[in-house]
């Protein structure tokens, strides 16, 4: 327990340093066919790819934003640099990336990270990724964990990609989906071959570093039946005065039997647009596990959704968002119970603070033929004080009298009594607030691994400095 | 030597006084006793002294050990050494009994604590209290009954060795058994760290074990007797009403 990890001194530094971009390696901003055709290019995409990037943006164009949630008004899509040249390579030795990108994951304890308690590490940097490597013993047992460009370009996956890439969320989904579709770049590809259980983590981890910049990153996820996969994102991008966007797209398939856990901590920049697409299709008897801590951003739009299209498949979301001063972030989950025997458990808490708007949405559906099956969502708020919000919209489309299903939700406020309490026994008031609102969020950090929970009641202590009076 | 005093001190909710001009002095390694009819104050003075922000002081002194602690909140009045245990003490979700305590010894003391000592100390003040070892990691008073909460409360006495513990009601709703307990435990912080006492409470089973120094019986917001341990004896055959009427 003396043993420091990466997060212990954290601060709000480590987020907000960041170096200049050079000119010469942002794409035009902008969203045209003729810049979509440079990254194609700058990418050496196959046909099939490029064909998809233009069709999507004829899709996007066409696309209203969408009607509901909090107002996009402030992104300025004409000016968002959707592609910024890499710097450097992907690499494979830690030696080789370039020094001041290295720096800046040093500083998050992305290798440190790596050494101590993870199986393999990614880490993106604006819009490609710059460092990538795997365990040997991992590579070994069959698991492929590399860039999606590089898997797309692997005759061995090459297949695997064009029939699974943005199947589960096709550009059609959002004008954002289409978007993404259209210019995505980096992100990640995972393989799980059948029987095999990864009992250490994977991680990648995005910095978007550039101003006025979006970042699309693609993760795909394979995990083949009877096995398993805990894989963690973490996000951060240092503050500027432009409006930055992400708009990443996590497309996960979970095979029989078998269990995935996918564990965020997002913590973009307080004026970043985080519309942020995830979804997972579960098989017979899988499990999908979400874990979620939301805390940067300006404006949010995430439901991770679970489809469980096989019998007995499991959902599970877990997740907490934490809304501070010129914050709406909209978050839930949706849930799609496709077949008999499904079961799904949300649990979110959710906190607003310093005028923060936090909505909570879920969306359960059971199909008729999901006879059997079993659903229960509950959501607390934690307002801090009386100028904040919390919304609760819970929606339920129930097609079988068959299936249990409940819902439960809860907003509060810190009691008077319980922070005089803990300060009868020393704590001073701030640290007696930090830790009602830590405790209050414990149920999501007890799902993350030790540093990520360490981390996330360290971002809890920043986010409640200056919370008094 | 002159731990607590209290100098005409007047308090209460919003417009409503409860304390009317209260004055009482503890001294360094005395066991005191607090008694009185309900509603008379007891508790009010407690929380006053301890600093809650729901009694407000519109006159008089607190002092803790010669300084003016009137208006200090109360983490600066723990750190001082004064330590008081809740009639009902409050539920933390997702805070754990042992990551707490081990968080206000750190404040209190303003030292780190090791973690292998931290765990020895709490095993052997469980140990006197009789508390099964899973508490300590269980959510502070959550889903705790009333009796393990008192003892919680005395444990967190046990570890944070306060100059000064005010118990307020600590006996009320237990058993026998409970009570004992309870007691054994006050008699272990007597024994360990010397430190003073002031025991709010109408039942006199908790003070069996303890030799008391002196008695202050409150009624009405105001102190109307005071005297040593044989106004326990005369309140226990004759009750209050003598002390009520002015």
């Amino acid at each position: 327990m003396k043993q420091k990890t990466q997060v212990a001194d954290i601060d709000r530094s480590l987020y907000d340093f960041r170096y200049e971009e050079d000119a010469a390696d942002l794409l035009a901003s902008g969203i045209t066919p003729a810049i979509i055709r440079e990254i194609s290019e700058e990418k050496g995409d196959p046909e099939w790819m490029r064909n998809f990037r233009l069709h999507s943006l004829e899709i996007f164009a066409k696309t209203e934003m969408p009607p509901w949630g909090p107002s996009v008004a402030g992104l300025d899509l004409d000016n968002i640099v959707t592609y910024i040249r890499p710097k450097s390579r992907m690499n494979t030795d830690w030696n080789d990336v370039p020094e001041n990108i290295k720096e800046t994951f040093e500083r998050l304890g992305i290798p440190q990270a790596e050494r101590e308690s993870l199986a393999g590490v990614g880490a993106q940097y604006d819009s490609e990724l710059v460092y990538h490597n795997v365990r040997k013993e991992v590579a070994e047992s069959g698991v492929v964990y590399t860039d999606l460009e590089s898997a797309m370009h692997d005759p061995r996956y090459a297949e695997m990609i064009r029939t699974h890439f943005m199947k589960l969320v096709p550009p059609t989904d959002h004008k954002f989906a289409a978007l993404h579709g259209a210019v995505w770049s980096g992100g990640s590809f995972v393989y799980v071959p059948a029987g095999v259980r990864l009992e250490i983590p994977l991680q990648s981890y995005f910095r978007l570093n550039a101003k006025g910049a979006g970042q699309f990153e693609h993760t795909l996820i394979i995990v083949e039946d009877d096995a398993y996969l805990h894989f963690i994102e973490g996000c951060s991008a240092p503050k500027y005065y432009e409006a930055g966007l992400h708009a990443g797209c996590v497309e996960l398939y979970v095979g029989k039997r078998s269990t995935l856990r996918y564990s965020t901590i997002e913590n973009w920049s307080k004026n970043m647009y985080n519309l942020n697409t995830k979804r997972a299709v579960v098989a017979e008897g899988g499990r999908i596990e979400w874990v979620s801590g939301s805390f940067g951003s300006h404006v949010s739009y995430l439901y991770p959704m679970s489809i469980l299209n096989g019998r007995g498949a499991h959902a599970e979301f877990t997740g907490i968002t934490f809304a501070g001063k010129g914050q709406n972030l909209d978050t839930g989950a949706k849930i799609l119970h496709n077949a008999p025997e499904t079961s799904s458990h949300i649990d979110t808490k959710s906190i607003s603070k310093g005028g923060g708007i936090s909505t909570f949405r879920s969306a359960v559906t059971v199909a008729e033929k999901a006879i059997g099956s079993r659903s229960s969502v509950s959501c607390e708020s934690l307002m801090l004080d009386s100028i904040s919000r919390s919304d609760t919209v819970p929606v339920m489309d129930i097609r079988t009298d068959k299936a249990d299903i409940g819902h439960e939700a809860k907003i509060g406020r810190i009691s008077d009594d319980a922070v005089f309490y803990l300060m009868s026994r020393g704590l001073d008031e701030q640290s007696a607030r930090a830790m009602i609102v830590s405790g209050f969020a414990d149920n999501v950090s007890k799902e993350l691994p030790l540093e990520y929970a360490m981390e996330m009641n360290n971002l809890i202590r920043l986010e409640m400095t200056g919370s008094i009076g | 030597m002159e731990l607590l005093r209290i100098e005409q001190l007047t308090a209460g909710i919003e417009e409503k006084e409860l304390l009317h001009g209260v004055s009482l002095i503890v001294g360094s390694g005395e066991t005191h006793v607090l008694m009185g009819p309900n509603g008379a104050g007891k508790s009010t003075l407690g929380y006053t002294v301890m600093g809650s922000p729901e009694y407000q002081v519109t006159g008089g002194k607190i002092y803790f050990e010669g300084a003016d602690i009137t208006d200090e909140p109360a983490d600066r009045r723990a750190k001082r050494g004064i330590f008081l245990s809740f009639q009902n003490p409050i539920e933390i979700p997702g805070l754990s009994l042992s990551d707490f305590l081990r968080n206000a010894m750190e404040q209190v003391t303003g030292q780190r604590i090791k973690l292998w000592d931290f765990k020895k100390q709490l095993r052997a003040a469980m140990d006197v209290l009789q508390m099964d070892a899973a508490y300590a990691d269980r959510d502070l008073n959550v889903g705790f009954s009333g009796g393990e909460k008192k003892k919680a409360e005395i444990l967190q006495l046990l570890m944070l060795k306060p100059k000064l513990a005010i118990l307020d009601e600590t006996d009320s709703g237990l058993d026998v058994d409970a009570v004992r307990t309870v007691s054994a435990g006050i008699a272990a912080y007597r024994a360990q760290c010397g430190g003073s006492l002031l025991i709010i409470t109408h039942n006199t089973k908790i003070l069996e074990a303890l030799e008391v120094d002196r008695t202050h019986i409150i009624a009405e917001g105001r102190i109307t007797a005071e005297g040593g341990a044989e106004l326990i004896a005369e309140i226990n055959r004759s009750g209050f009403e003598k002390y009520t009427e002015k």
